[in-house]
């Protein structure tokens, strides 16, 4: 059982239920949640009372992982806001986008065929640039204009850009070792 | 279920009884206990004044056991029975033991953990660690006078599951409470970082006797949160000498030596590189026991150089824990050096070269991990002062998951989460009719089944027949504090449940374990009844105390009838304490956990709350 299990994460932590997020209070509440339910402040008492902090503990770190990533957090305002994202049966994304990733993805094989560090890690830059740029919409469409349909297709969007840039990763470490 | 004593950053816990608590660093050479006296960490010396226990074991004939510094001089006389560097075997099978041929000893490979044959029988590491840490126990309570109530032990940051649970049962075997296994580099951060002041992102390089760490942590007003974490659990100071030994070998033509010279040579190569620290060159002078002499000189210059791919390895491991927590070697604040073998001049250059910057050496690299890890011991026992309100966030160092179709892993917890963590992942049949499933719990970066570590198999059974893909089973990781993991499945989607709990235990059984302590010469008169019944009346004093410090000063949450409840369960606990009854005492216990469920999750979230909005429980109106 968590400390209560209706209270959202956003609650938990204290912040208003938005995409657009100060890292900086999100980090102070997590030490400060930490500091009051972590295993270590419980380590002296007795195993029901070091049980039940690791649960909390446990939940606190799950809701810190869910509102600092970008990604996850859509996810988790799209599931709050009660949007099925469907996002691993519903796959149509416009032709323009497909067309796009098959890009990436080729530069990407032929970079990692060719054993080109630079040009991976240059990739990897750039994609970065790039997901930045398309989380500038997904901000607004979340926060500003409440449109859950048209974030969901963004969300799908950057998980397919967050699947190249771990394969992108990967291909530097397979490189490296 | 619980419930949770509340204490407010900087109120210390009953300062007048202070509970006697030490750190344990269990290296590979050496091991050290410290505990804090009066507000400072200190490193317990034996009888003649050493702090430094030599990690070895001798077993004699007679049954007696040597630990320490006689059993290292015994090493040459007697290899096989005298048991050195004995961590690189701890949780590893035969196969992953490195340079075993050069070793005296006589392997048995069981399942799991490799095994010794010594003149008193076969031993597992486990039980040969668990006379170090057995002998630094009676040091500490014969320095303090007293029984201890716990101790931390700390581990290499990259030992997996498998290593983690046996230092824990070792430290069972050898009569020791855990409060905590504490990841050597974040000891050595924590005693630093107290010591210092210091805030910003540091890196703690740790090359012991026989494992390398490397960590980034991010020191931010009393929070120790580690960014990332890398290594090598088989490479440290042992493989340098053991180069030089290889060397000496080569330059003397002697091969192969025997196993007393070989033990011989071995000393002397580690001799000769401590020596190198300090002088430019170092004599290698043996008699062998042909009568045979062996008389070289090693330079400093030459020993860097058969080294060097020693310390490129290091690297790797550096690299990697810096893009995990993506940031470049300039971005880091300093360079704290940890373990003996960071003495080595070159080790030190190659670090300053990487990070640009000279690392801090400021520190006994030999005592700081125990120093730390004492600190860690003193606030876990419930001795926390104004200047201790600092709180340790770990991670757990390796990826944790399980076998798929094709012999892939699925992974489940990644690595450098931070702890404690709980991810579930849901899998489904795959053919019509299927009752039960199999699972393969792995750790590891790697993609194949193969190149990772296997933890644990289980079964799932009685799930309901279904259609293929029907099913769905619920498989949950959870990893505690300790970074140790325990696994649970269940079917979800019929009104039937069936659910598994699996707690690895490498190649030792709880049963196993249990035998040993009763075996154990320590424990030989211990009455195993009156000794259970103890524990649960002080875990009953405990919860008791803790209730009723609770009721005091939150009772305002509860409504009069819920407080009336609570307190019936508390006056059948104390009937029940006063009983001789173990189970009945542990059921009440039980019973008191489950009446102040609600009232605890209050408790927290109220807490929670007012600190959020910034204020201390105690200025908020009641």
């Amino acid at each position: 059982m968590s400390i209560d299990l209706t209270q959202d994460y956003f609650a938990l932590f204290g912040l208003p239920r938005r995409y657009a997020l100060d890292e900086g209070a999100l980090e102070a509440a997590w030490h400060e949640l930490q500091g009051r339910v972590h295993p270590d402040r419980h380590a002296h008492l007795s195993d029901f009372e070091k049980r039940r902090s690791m649960q909390w503990a446990t939940r606190v770190n799950e809701g810190f992982r869910v509102l600092r990533k970008p990604l996850a957090r859509a996810q988790y305002l799209l599931e709050l806001a009660g949007v099925d994202a469907a996002l691993e049966t519903n796959t149509a994304m416009s032709p323009e986008f497909l067309m796009e990733q098959m890009e990436w993805r080729e530069a990407v094989e032929e970079a990692r065929e060719a054993a080109e560090v630079s040009e991976l890690e240059d990739l990897h830059r750039r994609l970065l640039g790039h997901a930045r740029e398309v989380r500038g919409h997904l901000a607004a469409q979340l926060d500003e204009h409440q449109d859950y349909e048209a974030a969901a297709d963004t969300v799908r969007r950057l998980m397919f850009i967050e699947k190249l840039q771990q394969e992108i990763d990967e291909a530097l470490l397979a490189l490296e070792n | 279920m619980a419930l949770l004593q509340i204490t407010e950053p900087g109120m210390s816990t009953e300062p007048h009884q202070h509970r006697l608590a030490v750190g344990i660093d269990l290296g590979t050479t050496n091991s050290l206990v410290a505990t804090v006296r009066n507000g400072i960490a200190i490193c317990l010396p034996d009888e003649a004044g050493r702090t430094m226990l030599p990690s070895a074991v001798r077993y004699h004939a007679d049954g007696g056991i040597e630990v320490g510094l006689g059993a290292l001089k015994a090493q040459a006389v007697d290899p096989r029975n005298t048991i050195v560097s004995v961590k690189r075997f701890m949780g590893r099978g035969l196969k992953d033991v490195t340079h075993i041929e050069a070793m005296p000893y006589d392997f048995e490979d069981s399942p799991g953990m490799v095994r010794l044959r010594t003149v008193q029988g076969v031993k597992s590491p486990v039980e040969v660690s668990a006379e170090i840490l057995r002998r630094l126990r009676e040091r500490a309570e014969a320095s303090l006078g007293g029984a201890l109530v716990g101790a931390v032990i700390t581990v290499p940051a990259y030992f997996d599951d498998a290593q983690r649970q046996a230092t824990k049962d070792a430290a069972r075997l050898a009569g020791l409470d855990v409060l905590r296994l504490l990841n050597e580099p974040t000891a050595a951060a924590v005693a630093y970082g107290l010591d210092n002041a210091a805030e910003g992102v540091y890196a703690v390089y740790d090359l012991g006797g026989g494992t390398f760490d490397l960590s980034i942590l991010k020191l931010s007003r009393g929070v120790f949160e580690v960014l990332s974490t890398n290594g090598d659990a088989a490479l440290g100071g042992d493989d340098f000498d053991h180069r030089l030994f290889c060397w000496i070998l080569d330059r003397a033509k002697i091969s192969p030596p025997s196993l007393e010279d070989a033990r011989r040579l071995q000393m002397k190569a580690r001799e000769a590189k401590e020596l190198l620290t300090s002088c430019d060159e170092a004599p290698v002078h043996v008699r062998l026991a042909s009568g045979e002499e062996v008389d070289l000189v090693v330079t400093r210059e030459e020993f860097a150089e058969m080294t060097t791919h020693l310390v490129q390895k290091t690297l790797a491991p550096v690299r990697k824990a810096l893009r995990d927590a993506g940031l470049a070697p300039d971005e880091i604040k300093g360079v704290v050096m940890v373990g003996g073998a960071t003495r080595m001049p070159h080790v030190q250059r190659a670090v300053a070269n990487y990070f640009g910057q000279e690392p801090l050496t400021n520190l006994d690299p030999d005592k700081v991990v125990a120093l730390g890890a004492a600190m860690q011991a003193n606030v876990l026992a419930g001795n926390r002062a104004d200047q201790d309100d600092w709180l340790l966030l770990d991670v757990i160092p390796l990826s944790l998951g399980l076998e798929t179709m094709g012999g892939l892993v699925e992974k489940v917890v990644p690595r450098n989460a931070t702890l404690p963590i709980a991810r579930a992942q849901e899998f489904t049949t795959f053919k019509d009719g299927q009752t039960a499933m199999a699972f393969h719990v792995v750790q590891g970066e790697r993609e194949l089944v193969s190149d990772c570590r296997s933890l644990a198999r289980f079964e799932l059974r009685g799930i309901p027949p279904m259609v293929a893909g029907a099913a769905r089973i619920r498989v949950t990781f959870q990893v505690d504090a300790d970074g140790l993991l325990a696994v649970s499945a269940r079917e979800m989607s019929s009104g039937v449940e069936a659910s598994v709990l699996v707690k690895p235990s490498y190649g030792l059984s709880d049963d196993e374990i249990a035998e040993m302590l009763r075996s154990g010469v320590d424990h030989a008169g211990d009455d195993m009844a009156a000794r259970a019944l103890r524990e649960q009346q002080v875990e009953a004093d405990r919860v008791v105390e803790a209730t009723e410090q609770a009721l005091g000063h939150d009772g305002h949450l509860l409504s009069a009838v819920e407080s009336a409840e609570i307190r019936s369960v508390i006056a059948r606990l104390r009937e029940l304490r006063a009983g001789t009854d173990n189970r009945a005492i542990k059921a009440g216990i039980d019973a008191l956990a489950r009446a102040t469920d609600t009232f605890a999750a209050r408790r927290m979230d109220n807490s929670i709350r007012s600190a959020l909005a910034g204020h201390k429980v105690d200025e908020l109106p009641i």
